[in-house]
């Protein structure tokens, strides 16, 4: 039995008069005060006798490893900041990050903040029609990337105007460099001790996450300094980040987990955390965590998935003793996977349950609390959830039943608005309810339990697809005639992309048509939104109308019921 | 360097690199963060369709494809049944 005292004590006296006000007391900060979060991740940190205490611990590929204290952060923040100020870069002006995970996406984020301008991560693997839709939208003044990856940049930089500067932090002078581009080495700048955090408020903007929606376009999620607040707090008690932890985020800050608890989170309670730069294998995983001594990690269902699938045998090669508390994020953690950790490393994973929109998380299993396999556990306390109605948005007072899972606004790291796009984000908002998008139901004690999406937005492996924005890229394809794309089931990923094509007159349906389709928008989109499988259709089913009926085509992945097809044109 | 080397090499430096990454047959491309899971699979079915195989799931693992030469020892499996 651990005698491990968890920060949550009891997750049911939490709930009694919780107030966000305990984050903002331990975090010294009052109503109105200044509240930088880049200064809370590092000078605040160095501020308290910490600043020679391991604030990163990296490893690369090749088995290379830097270590930065939080002295060494706050000098390579400061200095990011001033090369940033030097471009002309202003408060809330948007600055892309477009990198793998590399040292210099954490420390750039820091530095961003630290002038006031506004971080825009971006998930290096995306394409380039993925990286200009999103920079077109942002109004991106600045991009801090690597070399292997500038050559998308330069593809799509003719039709982004507002993008002033291309940042190369690993440039090696063996080409030139082209229009708008310039370098920057963190390791050969001169460290900047002095800099003045700029003053930002609460309601200040901090970073912008985008997410995909079923129509339209990817949507820019605002987030403010203010979500500290949540995420400091979240992280203390759901993921037990404790002062002498050493904590693993498998994800990436190109997406909002990699940020809110891969760089915030873990640097505001003054952790040590560990990065590491490689592709997915278990046994690098497990040598990591054997190497480090990881005590908490935090990861995903499908990298869980993933470490089943390479066996028992394996884990028993590696002393894994070190690890305390294990979380994991993205999709439902199904229960097999909860039973199989507790079997293998003797803890379960606790599943969380967040957004981009949300910031920070919502509903979780807490240390301490009883798990019940396969469920997304009880809401954050402070935070209000529930399960509404899908006509009526009222929420449900019977115990079982099926509806949207929603929130009662007014948490600190809430969303502010879709970036440019304010009729989207309103529409969000029903009766008084934030509606996530997801449905769920709740036991009798309290428990939710997660059933699905309530649009067409497909989620693999964690990361949110949407088929909208597939189908369109599709059609740019000189194959395509027309394009449907649902997800399908898949035993490590949860769901993946296919995509139903027609082709056009004079091509024939073959193996190799199929690879080039999607090679076609691994490259334009990402490849998490490559399709997996293509299948070939004379026509595809619409509505009278003419509007493609998704949902059938899902039906029959899913081996469901294809429900009511009253409205379908013909067949 | 064989045929099937050659072949490999030169596709996965057509497909997945974007610069000059200089990329030899016992670079590591899962661990090296190449080529991704998700992109796993278009290579998987490139060797399928140009060596006329099916390479079960079970064996398309991180690790069996973790090089152009590791790649070439399992489409040798296949191809010699």
């Amino acid at each position: 039995m651990s005698n491990h005292k968890y920060n949550i004590g009891s997750y049911e006296k939490r709930l009694q008069n919780f107030d966000w006000s305990i984050s903002k007391q331990e975090l010294s900060y009052k109503d109105g005060d200044n509240i930088n979060i880049a200064w809370y991740c590092t000078d605040r940190i160095c501020n308290m006798g910490k600043a020679k205490k391991t604030a990163l611990i990296w490893e690369g590929l090749t088995g290379e490893e830097k270590r930065y204290t939080y002295n060494d952060i706050r000098l390579a923040s400061n200095t990011i900041g001033t090369f940033l100020k030097g471009l002309n870069i202003k408060p809330e002006d948007r600055v892309c990050l477009f990198m793998d995970k590399i040292p210099e996406l954490y420390l750039g984020f820091l530095g961003i903040l630290k002038i006031g301008a506004i971080a825009q991560p971006l998930f290096s693997a995306f394409g380039d029609e993925s990286l200009l839709i999103r920079l077109e939208n942002a109004g991106t003044k600045a991009i801090i990337t690597q070399k292997k990856h500038v050559s998308k940049v330069r593809k799509i930089i003719d039709r982004l105007p507002a993008l002033k500067h291309i940042i190369i932090v690993d440039y090696d002078g063996k080409k030139p460099l082209q229009e708008r581009e310039v370098s920057f080495s963190l390791e050969t700048s001169t460290p900047v001790d002095k800099f003045d955090t700029y003053p930002t408020k609460a309601e200040s903007p901090s970073v912008i996450h985008y997410t995909s929606g079923t129509t339209g376009q990817p949507k820019g999620v605002k987030h403010v300094h203010y979500s500290l607040i949540s995420q400091y707090l979240t992280a203390k008690w759901t993921l037990d980040l404790q002062d002498d932890d050493i904590y693993w985020c498998t994800a990436d800050p190109g997406w909002v987990t990699g940020t809110s608890y891969g760089i915030i989170a873990p640097w505001s309670l003054g952790v040590t955390q560990c990065v590491m730069d490689v592709g997915f294998s278990a046994e690098k995983w497990y040598e990591f965590i054997q190497k480090h001594r990881i005590t908490k990690w935090y990861s995903a269902p499908t990298a869980i998935r993933s470490l089943m699938k390479a066996g028992d045998e394996l884990v028993k090669k590696y002393d894994l003793s070190s690890l305390v508390h294990l979380t994991s994020v993205g999709e439902p953690l199904n229960s097999e996977a909860v039973i199989w950790s507790e079997r293998v490393f003797g803890k379960p994973f606790y599943d969380t349950f967040w957004q981009t929109e949300t910031g920070s998380i919502m509903i979780a299993n807490y240390p301490g609390m009883k798990v019940k396999p396969g469920s997304m556990g009880k809401a954050f306390p402070g935070i209000t959830a529930t399960v509404v109605d899908p006509e009526t948005f009222e929420p449900y007072k019977e115990p079982g039943k099926i509806g949207l899972i929603a929130f009662k606004p007014g948490w600190p790291s809430m969303m502010r608005t879709y970036w440019n796009n304010e009729e989207t984000y309103k529409n969000k908002f029903k009766n008084g309810w934030y509606l996530s998008g997801d449905r769920s139901s709740i036991d009798n004690e309290g428990y939710f339990w997660f059933v699905g999406r309530d649009d067409d937005v497909i989620n693999t492996a964690g990361h949110l697809v949407s088929p909208f924005e597939v189908e369109s890229a599709l059609l740019e394809h000189p194959a395509v005639a027309e394009s449907a794309v649902v997800s399908k089931p898949d035993e490590v990923n949860m769901e993946v992309v296919k995509a139903f094509i027609t082709l056009k007159p004079g091509y024939k349906p073959s193996a190799d048509l199929e690879l080039d389709i999607m090679n076609f928008i691994r490259k334009k989109l990402s490849p998490l939104a490559m399709p997996q499988a293509v299948e070939y259709v004379d026509s595809l089913p619409k509505t009278r109308s003419g509007k493609i009926m998704r949902r059938v085509l899902h039906a029959k992945e899913w081996g469901q019921d294809i429900g009511d097809i009253s409205t379908l044109e013909n067949d | 360097m064989n045929e099937m080397q050659k072949i490999i090499l030169d596709y996965v430096i057509a497909e997945y690199i974007d610069d000059d990454t200089e990329v030899t047959v016992d670079t590591p491309l899962i661990s090296g963060g190449i080529v991704d899971s998700f992109s796993m699979v278009s290579l998987k079915r490139f060797l399928e369709n140009k060596y006329k195989i099916s390479i079960p799931d079970d064996k398309a693992t991180p690790e069996a494809f973790d090089s152009v030469n590791k790649i070439c020892i399992l489409v040798n499996e296949f191809t010699k049944k």
